[in-house]
């Protein structure tokens, strides 16, 4: 399999068509392919064959680990497992409240930046970025001080409003996550909003007004569907982003019990690799997970595109 | 794409000029000051509102670095305390000065990252863009599925095939794979047809030059935004990454800031003393980030300005 993608800018080279095209093309881009198949494609196949093998241990237990050809016997094992079920849930939770929040709060505050009575906007753009600025360890973590109870601000406060609230709790420590993830990328998908806002020709929102719709009118009915496109590539990014949750809850774990060594897919996996040391079993759930995540991702850009192109 | 990244931002002083000259009703002229008013205050207000959210906890961060493990339990949350100095001392001391190490490999992973990364996605996206060759569809589609796949999924991978080349635990290991990035591919492919025009490359052709002679001294000049803009988005998601450091490295003065803040996180629970360190590492590793971003603005905006466009 490696060699037969490694062989591609090679043939390249072989058969040139229009002059010095092909090979001119393999001198450009060998270097990325040589590393896309080191970092990618070679990981992806070396994992698929090892998923598809089990260490079993030989008689007494002397002569160490033999491999046995088990088939997808792996797969079934994981997508059997009670835990690697349960961390689907809440990955599927997960995104269920994340990504239509997200999206809503992004899009809110890109339509108000774009407000004709909007001041600042420069300063407000920065602002609302600068947690994207934020690695994901440190956001997580400044979330973590802020959600227990004697060091956070907002703990204390609510409980002098009378509400007592455990953020970390078995309950509320899903939606809690949700709003370090939103706190980070909300800015982000803001400037990408509003760039795509600030591309909408003025002849149709000068039409609108004519016709006389409101400024809330004009956002919601003119302005919101003329960047369909820019919100499918924020929707799928989104998407393929809450996929990959792992630093906030590994973060939370060392702040809560609630949070559990398995608690979500990729949580499983690493928890298979290094603590109960079963290799075959990490790599079919990284590839189970691999697989789910782009068949859903190019679902989401297949939609999207359609929708575009209307 | 060009027409976004370029695009002066459209004039809301015009806009609101050209309606305040449109002739209008008596009836509504009466009533239009007090409800700009109002929507000036409801608009304004939100946004307030909303960077309210996105700079509160990283205010947060800079009041608690100022606080010892007592003072950060139960004292007021945004009153700065006086272990400022002492705090900064303590993390630059513990454990040998270990977090400056920690700060130079994050320094070294993301800048060599950022830079190899930018240059080999520039070459591949200007041959995706400039050159006509055998299979360009195929192979530009395999880059838009590396898009899909969410990072995470292949990390387990990653650490499987490193470990049986005995890659883990050194640089190696978190170097090459931050050297490869899809996205950068895309967005490199759409930097270059948006800077860099076909008839100057054709101009360059005509005056004798090969094309590696033409990309290095007509393509790579043009393409110098687009460069820091690829480098600089590589750069925040190597310093970001937190799975692949944390698999891949066992040895602690290989650690970049993320794993390493989160060895001292994970001991908090045990030794609250740990706190201010987590705090002030955190905060250290924060600040360079932020300036670099409220410096760079412009080159962020072109970046997401290019990502949103499909």
């Amino acid at each position: 399999m490696t060699v037969r993608v490694d062989d591609s800018p090679q043939r390249l080279r072989r058969r040139p068509i229009r002059g010095t095209g092909g090979r001119t093309a393999a001198i450009f881009l060998t270097p990325f392919f040589l590393l896309f198949i080191v970092a990618m494609i070679g990981p992806v196949v070396y994992a698929i064959g090892l998923s598809l093998f089990a260490e079993r241990r030989s008689g007494l237990g002397f002569g160490g680990a033999e491999k046995v050809f088990v088939g997808l016997g792996n797969y079934a094992d994981v997508l059997a497992s009670e835990t690697f079920l349960a961390g689907f849930g809440r990955l599927a939770l997960y995104c269920v409240l994340y990504v239509p929040t997200l999206l809503c709060v992004a899009l809110a505050l890109a339509l108000l930046l774009d407000a004709t009575v909007a001041k600042a906007r420069r300063l407000f753009q920065v602002l609302l970025f600068l947690p994207h600025a934020v690695p994901g360890v440190i956001a997580a973590l400044i979330w973590a001080y802020l959600y227990t109870p004697g060091v956070s601000p907002i703990v204390s406060a609510l409980a002098s409003g009378g509400i007592q609230v455990d953020f970390l709790s078995v309950h509320l420590v899903l939606p809690s996550m949700v709003n370090v993830a939103v706190w980070e990328w909300a800015g982000y998908n803001v400037i990408i909003l509003f760039t795509a806002l600030q591309a909408v020709p003025r002849e149709v929102l000068e039409a609108a007004r004519v016709d006389g719709a409101g400024e809330i009118r004009a956002a919601l009915a003119i302005k919101a569907p003329l960047i369909g496109p820019a919100l499918g590539v924020a929707l799928l990014f989104t998407i393929i982003g809450s996929l990959q949750l792992f630093t906030e809850p590994k973060i939370l774990s060392t702040a809560t019990t609630a949070v559990t060594s398995t608690w979500v897919p990729n949580m499983w996996a690493y928890d298979a690799a290094f603590n109960r040391n079963n290799l075959p079993q990490a790599a079919a759930a990284s590839i189970i997970l691999a697989l789910l995540a782009g068949a859903l991702s190019w679902v989401v850009s297949h939609l999207t595109s359609k929708g575009s192109s209307r | 794409m060009s027409a976004t990244v370029a695009a002066t931002p459209r004039s809301h002083t015009d806009a609101s000029a050209a309606r305040a000259s449109r002739p209008a009703g008596r009836r509504h002229q009466a009533r239009r000051p007090r409800r700009r008013v109002g929507a000036a205050l409801g608009t304004n207000g939100i946004l307030v509102v909303g960077a309210a959210y996105m700079v509160l906890p990283l205010l947060w961060l800079v009041f608690a670095t100022t606080k010892d493990a007592s003072t950060l339990y139960g004292a007021d949350a945004f009153t700065p305390g006086g272990s400022f100095v002492a705090n900064l001392q303590r993390l630059l001391a513990e454990d040998g000065g270990i977090f400056l190490r920690w700060l130079g490999n994050s320094i070294l992973y993301a800048g060599a990252g950022a830079l190899v990364a930018a240059f080999v996605s520039l070459m591949a996206g200007y041959a995706f863009d400039k050159l006509a060759f055998r299979g360009k569809g195929f192979l530009y589609g395999t880059v838009l599925v590396g898009v899909l796949v969410p990072n995470t999924a292949t990390v387990i991978p990653l650490y499987l095939l490193a470990a049986s080349v005995g890659l883990t635990n050194t640089m190696w290991a978190v170097l090459i794979p931050a050297f490869c990035n899809p996205f950068s591919v895309y967005l490199a492919r759409v930097f270059t047809s948006g800077y860099l025009p076909d008839a100057v490359l054709e101009a360059g052709r005509v005056d004798g030059a090969g094309p590696v002679r033409s990309f290095l001294s007509i393509g790579l000049p043009m393409l110098v935004p687009g460069f820091v803009t690829i480098a600089l988005f590589q750069f925040v998601a190597i310093w970001n990454n937190f799975m692949l450091p944390l698999i891949m490295l066992q040895d602690r003065s290989l650690f970049p800031t993320s794993v390493g803040i989160f060895l001292w996180q994970s001991q908090v629970q045990q030794n609250p003393e740990y706190s201010p360190l987590v705090i002030a590492g955190s905060f250290l590793s924060v600040v360079p980030l932020v300036v670099a971003f409220v410096l760079l603005q412009r080159f962020w905006r072109a970046g997401l300005a290019a990502g949103s466009v499909k």
